[in-house]
């Protein structure tokens, strides 16, 4: 199990950009980090989810 | 009379004590976009005794700021960078204050954040912020950053909050208060998440790294 956000979902073997697709996320607008890093944007399509992961999607709002 | 930088000095360690002035004097910390957050973060470092800001905003003032930002209405159609600065030099004579006229953009953030000790991502807008923090972290991973997300509109002031999300990326705000979805922004709201951001910059420069 991956935990998204709080959620522990079943994801774990998929990409991020594969997990992605799957949202409703607004890419353009989204920093991703994993078990404390950053994802480079340029890794998403290479990173795999692991069992045991902690991931955290932040998506920005307008306004400043 | 404008004190002399010697009594400026004395009066800041006075009130910090001398280690907490050696760190905030000794730094420089840059503002990307100088709107309600980056213009109220400016004035709180600069007052706090921040050494260096590097001011970023290509655009100018309009009179639908002055409701939340730092300018007068004597500024209208004057560029913000350098109206931010003549704004700071009254009220901090010695903070080294550098005017930045350009729009920031993934080709040229790099070069123009690089040697700064923490920068302030204050954009108006989604895609930019998302942009600058993907960048930042990814290119200059000696930098702290310290962004904001969601503090448009009249919900509580207590839903803003400071969270730590890796080791020297900090984010600010409610991060669901989206302007579009809201009345707009609001004075003391922005003015909250700005203040989030700034001290958040003081407790990363004096070692202070959890919140």
């Amino acid at each position: 199990m991956v935990k998204v956000n709080g959620a522990e979902l079943d994801i774990a073997g998929k990409t991020v950009a594969q997990y992605l697709s799957t949202t409703n996320y607004d890419l353009k607008r989204i920093a991703v980090e994993r078990n404390g890093d950053i994802v480079f944007k340029s890794q998403y399509e290479a990173t795999i989810l692991q069992d045991g992961d902690s991931v955290e999607i932040v998506s920005f709002v307008g306004g400043g | 009379m404008i004190p002399t930088k010697k009594e400026w000095t004395e009066a800041l360690i006075a009130r910090h004590g001398r280690e907490l002035h050696q760190r905030f004097s000794s730094a420089t910390v840059a503002i990307c976009g100088l709107g309600g957050l980056g213009s109220n973060i400016a004035i709180a470092l600069a007052r706090a005794g921040v050494g260096k800001l590097r001011l970023i905003d290509f655009d100018h003032v309009d009179i639908t700021n002055l409701h939340r930002q730092q300018y007068k209405a004597s500024q209208i159609g004057r560029c913000k960078a350098e109206s931010l600065v003549s704004n700071l030099q009254e009220i901090s004579p010695y903070t080294e204050v550098e005017a930045v006229i350009e729009k920031i953009t993934e080709e040229n953030f790099a070069a123009l954040l690089k040697d700064a000790d923490i920068i302030c991502e204050a954009f108006d807008s989604a895609e930019a912020k998302a942009m600058l923090v993907n960048g930042v972290l990814e290119q200059l991973p000696q930098c702290y950053l310290v962004a904001a997300s969601g503090m448009a509109g009249m919900d509580s002031p207590n839903t803003i909050k400071t969270r730590r999300i890796t080791n020297r990326f900090y984010l600010c705000g409610d991060e669901v208060s989206e302007v579009a979805d809201t009345i707009g922004l609001v004075a003391p709201r922005v003015m909250l998440c700005a203040a989030h951001q700034a001290h958040t910059v003081l407790r990363i420069l004096v070692g202070e790294y959890e919140v």
